[in-house]
């Protein structure tokens, strides 16, 4: 009883075809499409008429490391790029480390690789810098393969290694035992910018999700007094939570204390901050565990501890890593704020660069290079738990 | 057959092993350590301020204010006080947020269908505007828009002849339109293709053109799905206005900012700001909420 039918007809994967299905396919789309491209051609010519006629890029070439150091000082600048060695080993062995599942080189990894070249060939700095970075991305290689390679012997050490590497580059970035100590008022730039984004993050996860747990509590004073602080710092600005942490810090201390440092005080008001956001993403997750996990791990005599440790929170923050990373994309942007009480960060340094009369009304050069700086840093995170969010096949079950 | 174990009452033991007992305790431990945290800094801060030779008190807000502001839509000048010229501040906040929120949904509609369209060109495009201004801090953008275009627009701070806005009003608006109208787009992105399949499907089906499909269809129900996560984009609108104070527009923080900086009185002008934020979000989650119940499906 079976009839021979033919194949359905199939159009061929040509290049014309692709472009009729997909730019041409109605008189709607004809339309749309022209428009854009004729608005890209021109967007695309203005660009380029300003970037190589009239834009004046030795702002950038001059101050680079002015913008990526700050104020560090020059002879000890062989710190910043001992813990630049240092995170690019480890990162380069936890990037492998995570990849075990997949294959070793694959195109991800291969673009990665291939940008970071690219961007060593093309930025114009000198010969030794670009000698060491390019040893640096030669040991993340290293890293990587070895992460491969090694897997899960690594489990504990990764983790171990991590724990340990932060108080060196502390150190390393302050000083003191042995080292020259570099006051946090020469903290600045992209350093700065990464330190604090850091440092906060470190502060404020624990923090958060204390307070998801408080705001889930039993005991009725916990749960309304971490649903306050919550809701509190959820409305406020930033700019006003800052405003409070700078300003506010020093008159609630006894007189006869030393004000604490500026910077200490930005941190604080920033990691604060950010910990009610991340507090109400970890409650989306803990609120996403059925009852009978709970039930369960009760029914098995596990105490509150255990059950938070080992049932509640495994499962909880694995639901919730993409919200999770996009507050820590918003942590790194809005370390910016900090310029605006006197924090010289990545953009603050720009305002101040473009203050000098040398380089007066480059404003258009600053920003495109500091919003490319900016992009990559929270680009690459997002892409990063996107991987992550598909290798723990969140949402697949 | 029940099992009765019951500790004698009345007994110290009892107590003890009760643990409605230490829950009880360990929250008015909690209690006493913060009303004790609390005392100890606002006796600091009296102390702090006594030494500073500060009135705290709300009385300042009557003094002359003396300082100009750029641009009021209501009337102010230097000699009215610090009230009026927070009021005026909170007026252009109030500004910005309005016709922020109908621009920055009417840009993330638009890009979040684009997102979504089956002309390859279009798509790509709304990816790139998502990713550059969700990417981007919102203090650089807003840098940006000020010193490279409309402060350009503008000869010597005079209003933008074409607009008739300000520079300051023009690149806070652009910037929170476009910062908040990438994270509207996502949203409505989320929301598209949170309506089933079938629903085209059926759609097409009834012989429905496209944009009846869309229009008719999809988004009545995607909207629904979006309603809540928009309220968050637009509290952070309203919120977001306050880092104009880099750019100079004169909104609500940055007249609080000037006032606290003339008369040095932090703590009122800190709870003026907690109590115009808290309150600016409480309007807008109410008024949202009341919109989220009123396009909500109504079921049996």
């Amino acid at each position: 009883m079976s009839l021979a039918l033919p194949p359905p007809p199939t159009e061929a994967a040509t290049p014309a075809n692709w472009v009729r299905k997909n730019l041409f396919n109605n008189v709607l789309n004809s339309i749309l499409t022209i428009v854009c491209l004729v608005a890209i051609a021109l967007g695309f010519k203005e660009f380029f008429t300003w970037a190589l006629t009239q834009a004046q890029w030795n702002v950038l070439k001059d101050n680079l490391t002015l913008f990526l150091a700050g104020r560090f000082p020059a002879d000890s600048l062989w710190r910043l790029w001992t813990i630049l060695t240092l995170l690019a080993g480890l990162g380069g062995v936890t990037w492998g480390r995570f990849q075990a599942s997949g294959r070793l080189w694959n195109g991800f990894s291969l673009i990665g690789f291939g940008i970071l070249t690219v961007l060593i060939v093309l930025a114009p700095i000198e010969l030794t810098s670009r000698l060491i970075l390019a040893g640096l991305i030669l040991l993340i290689a290293i890293g990587y393969w070895l992460g491969y390679v090694l897997n899960h012997q690594l489990n504990r050490w990764l983790s171990i290694a991590w724990l340990v590497a932060f108080p060196i580059i502390f150190w390393l970035i302050r000083g003191g035992f042995g080292l020259r100590e570099v006051p946090t008022a020469d903290w600045s730039g992209l350093l700065l910018t990464v330190f604090t984004a850091a440092i906060c993050l470190v502060l404020a996860f624990p923090l958060g999700v204390l307070l998801a747990l408080a705001r889930q509590s039993e005991l009725p004073v916990v749960r309304w007094f971490a649903t306050l602080y919550i809701e509190i710092l959820r409305g406020l600005p930033l700019i006003g939570v800052l405003f409070i942490a700078i300003v506010m810090i020093p008159l609630v201390l006894p007189p006869q204390m030393n004000q604490p440092d500026p910077l200490l005080r930005g941190i604080l008001g920033l990691a604060l901050f950010s910990s009610a956001y991340i507090a109400e993403s970890v409650r989306g997750g803990l609120q996403s565990i059925p009852r009978g996990q709970l039930e369960a791990a009760r029914a098995l005599g596990l105490n509150s501890l255990q059950i938070i440790v080992k049932i509640l929170l495994p499962q909880a923050l694995r639901a919730v890593i993409p919200a999770l990373v996009g507050e820590f994309v918003n942590l790194f942007k809005e370390t910016t704020l900090l310029s605006l009480f006197g924090l010289v960060e990545l953009l603050g340094l720009s305002a101040a660069i473009l203050a000098n009369p040398d380089y007066i009304g480059r404003y258009a050069e600053v920003y495109l290079f500091v919003g490319v700086i900016y992009g990559l840093f929270c680009y690459s995170m997002s892409i990063a738990s996107q991987r992550l969010e598909a290798k723990l096949e969140i949402g697949q079950r | 057959m029940p099992m009765t174990t019951q500790l004698p009452k009345s007994s110290w033991l009892a107590l003890f092993w009760d643990v409605r007992f230490w829950k009880i305790l360990g929250q008015v431990v909690f209690v006493v350590g913060i009303v004790w945290v609390a005392a100890m800094l606002w006796n600091n801060l009296t102390l702090n301020l006594q030494k500073a030779g500060i009135q705290v008190g709300f009385d300042f807000l009557n003094a002359q204010a003396s300082f100009d502001i750029g641009e009021s839509a209501i009337a102010y000048s230097p000699t009215d006080n610090y009230g009026r010229a927070i009021l005026v501040g909170l007026v252009n906040t109030l500004r910005i947020t309005g016709i922020g929120i109908v621009l920055a949904t009417i840009v993330g509609l638009i890009v979040g269908i684009a997102r979504l369209s089956d002309n390859w060109l279009v798509q790509r495009l709304a990816i790139v505007y998502v990713e550059i201004f969700r990417n981007t801090p919102l203090l650089l953008q807003l840098f940006f828009w000020y010193f490279t275009v409309f402060a350009k627009l503008s000869q010597g701070g005079q209003p933008i002849s074409f607009l008739q806005l300000s520079p300051e009003f023009a690149a806070t608006l652009t910037g929170l339109t476009l910062f908040i109208g990438s994270f509207i787009a996502e949203i409505v992105r989320a929301g598209i293709q949170s309506v089933p399949k079938g629903q085209w499907e059926a759609a097409r089906a009834l012989g429905l053109k496209p944009e009846v499909i869309l229009r008719r269809v999809v988004l009545p129900q995607a909207l629904r799905v979006s309603v809540p996560p928009m309220t968050s984009q637009y509290l952070y609108l309203a919120k977001g206005c306050s880092l104009a104070i880099a750019i100079g527009y004169p909104d609500v923080y940055l007249i609080a900012n000037t006032t606290f900086n003339q008369t040095g009185h932090a703590v009122e002008v800190m709870i003026i700001l907690m109590a115009v934020y808290l309150g600016l979000d409480l309007i807008i989650a109410v008024l949202m909420n009341l919109f989220n119940r009123a396009v909500q499906i109504k079921e049996r």
